[in-house]
């Protein structure tokens, strides 16, 4: 049987499906297209909301494969990957994506080590080669310093996992057509020596690698005593909080808070910098934000060189006065 | 306990320059360091011995100047260290990396833990941890931010996600990727330095190993560079000042009105 199908890893939480799946549709009808063939989306959880799964074939599935068990509620590397091992061998597809989160960079590694399968991280680009049919996939790499694009010409299937938010959620056609196949994990798939025991939440309600606005806090704001003053920023624009490496060295903010190298990567929609200079480092963790804005005293700071919009002055002058504008217009729209 | 921690040399990020003409990094009088983010799982894997006694080991795949990463890895405080080098090696990807790595891992011995730092900073990709857990069929935990307790069977550990903290255990043997938040790892002692000078690092190639040729390199490995490129920079700041009062009060009109026309508010 030949390798045929694009696949998507869609993700759930709770029985219901994350953003991420639906960007991944966006990626994988580009590529199904390209391919004149089949777009699947393959989630694995447990009694999955029935709604959310004909969502994906409104949002482009032509097929959506759900297994299920009570051992696949939660993320667990060992029992994912034998379930998408055993589909693979199963149904034989030529293109695998799943989303650069926390679950897909730790489940398509795995699966691709066993599989003998060329994996590529973390993409921002995704297209097929013309002469060869081969998935081209475009990433950044050292930092954000260059761009590399990737093949997998011998081995299938071909696998990425793709930078969340580096696409739009494709849009919903209510009444399309597909076809849902409910799958219940066997006995042999669950197997895991990993034990989940327990959940504790973000202290914050913005998912910072989910946001669409993402505000940052860098050392200009001198003590955590001021901090409140960007949170309030953050609030006004219903935004994620985020911090350089040196907020959270001093104790600031805590380490889920970090941008940049040695945190997380982001990509929203609009990220402002406050008293962020903008070392290589943090520019590493934000550099493919859409929008960025940046206040700063220092003119020649860094990360004016990435900005689409800057503010030279001092923050705890303009940060009030722009927390005080935004929140006007809030309300002028209510 | 034994662990075994993999080591990646890394150019300085802030060096690392591209031939625009040719398409290729430069390598060229670029600082070689140890991979920042691996001197977090050496540090973890330093303070579970002075704790439960044991080994760590370093092991490291690269050319044969990768070998001052094992040494620096040394003079911080781990007990020994291998060098997997061969020129048959080189060009591999994440696929063929991780299985050269998972065989040297399993050559050294038993062992309780495997200690990976969350990613290297050249490439990138997060996917050699989860990928030697697969060929060595060990369960993974990646993102580890704290490590609540260990013991001959079973660890516990807390994994940093998106949304939270995860509280796992795993029996042992298990690999895990560690994140910055898990530890603060020490600089090399003087003491250190001399030890890692006199150490001896044994070079493990393909034949120690027990590879075959077409396992490996370009050739054993799926993925293919087509190109790389320099990302395009397409961003124009416009710098407005904001001395005074009034500027200030102007330079906000005129960012949300920036960020009306974008749609962004």
């Amino acid at each position: 049987m030949e390798y045929c199908g694009v696949w998507i890893f869609a993700e759930q939480q709770h029985g219901r499906v994350q953003r991420i799946s639906y960007e991944l549709l966006t990626r994988g009808l580009e590529l199904a297209a390209k391919r004149d063939c089949k777009l699947s989306a393959v989630i694995f959880g447990c009694s999955i909301n029935t709604n959310d799964l004909e969502e994906l074939i409104e949002r482009g599935a032509d097929e959506v494969i759900a297994m299920e068990a009570a051992d696949l509620e939660h993320f667990l590397v060992e029992p994912y990957a034998a379930c998408m091992l055993k589909l693979i061998k199963q149904y034989r597809p030529e293109i695998i994506i799943a989303g650069a989160t926390s679950t897909g960079r730790t489940l398509m590694p795995y699966v691709a080590a066993r599989a003998h399968a060329g994996l590529t991280a973390d993409c921002t680009g995704l297209d097929i080669e013309k002469q060869t049919n081969n998935l081209l996939q475009t990433r950044p790499a050292i930092g954000g310093n260059i761009m590399a694009i990737i093949k997998t010409p011998r081995f299938r299937p071909q696998m990425s996992t793709v930078r969340p938010r580096s696409t739009k959620p494709a849009p919903r056609r209510r009444g399309r057509g597909g076809k849902i196949t409910r799958l219940v994990a066997s006995k042999e798939e669950l197997n895991s020596r990993i034990t989940r025991m327990g959940f504790t939440a973000s202290e914050e309600k913005q998912t910072l690698s989910e946001a669409d606005t993402v505000v940052v806090v860098g050392r200009g704001i001198k003590k955590a005593e001021n901090i409140p003053l960007v949170r309030e920023l953050a609030e006004s624009l219903g935004a994620a909080l985020g911090a350089t490496r040196d907020v959270v060295d001093r104790g600031w903010l805590s380490y889920p808070h970090q941008v940049g190298l040695s945190g997380q990567t982001i990509s929203p929609k609009l990220y402002i910098g406050i008293g962020v200079s903008g070392s290589i480092q943090h520019l590493a963790g934000m550099q493919t934000a859409e929008t960025i804005v940046a206040v700063n005293n220092d003119s020649d700071a860094p990360i004016f060189r990435v900005a689409d919009f800057g503010i030279v002055g001092d923050l705890f002058e303009v940060v009030p006065v722009l927390t005080t504008h935004i929140r006007q217009k809030k309300n002028r729209e209510k | 306990m034994r662990i075994v921690v993999p080591i990646k040399q890394v150019p300085e990020t802030k060096s690392v320059r591209m031939d625009e003409k040719t398409g290729t990094v430069i390598r060229e009088g670029v600082e070689a360091i140890v991979n920042p983010l691996d001197l977090y799982a050496i540090e973890t894997a330093i303070r579970l011995r002075e704790k439960f006694g044991g080994e760590v080991v370093g092991i490291s795949m690269g050319p044969s100047k990768a070998i001052t990463a094992l040494r620096e890895a040394i003079a911080m405080g781990i007990d020994s260290a291998v060098l997997v080098s061969d020129s048959a090696f080189a060009g591999s990807d994440t696929w063929a990396t991780s299985y050269i790595l998972a065989k040297a891992i399993k050559r050294t011995g038993d062992f309780s833990l495997v200690i990976c730092g969350e990613r290297a900073t050249d490439g990138d990709t997060g996917q050699v941890g989860p990928g030697i857990a697969a060929f060595l069929g060990l369960p993974v935990i990646t993102y580890v931010s704290r490590i609540e307790e260990i013991n001959g069977q079973d660890c516990r550990v807390k994994r940093l996600i998106e949304d939270g903290y995860e509280n796992l255990s795993s029996s042992l043997p298990c690999l895990i990727t560690v994140v910055k938040e898990i530890s603060v790892p020490r600089l090399p002692t003087l003491r250190g330095k001399q030890r890692a000078k006199r150490t001896e690092i044994p070079v493990w190639g393909r034949d120690d190993l027990g590879i075959e040729l077409s396992e490996v390199g370009v050739n054993g490995s799926p993925t293919q560079v087509v190109k790389i490129f320099k990302p395009k920079v397409a961003r124009e700041c416009e710098k407005v000042p904001a001395k005074d009062e009034e500027s200030v009060e102007k330079a906000v009109d005129k960012l949300t009105e920036f960020l009306r026309h974008k749609g962004l508010i």
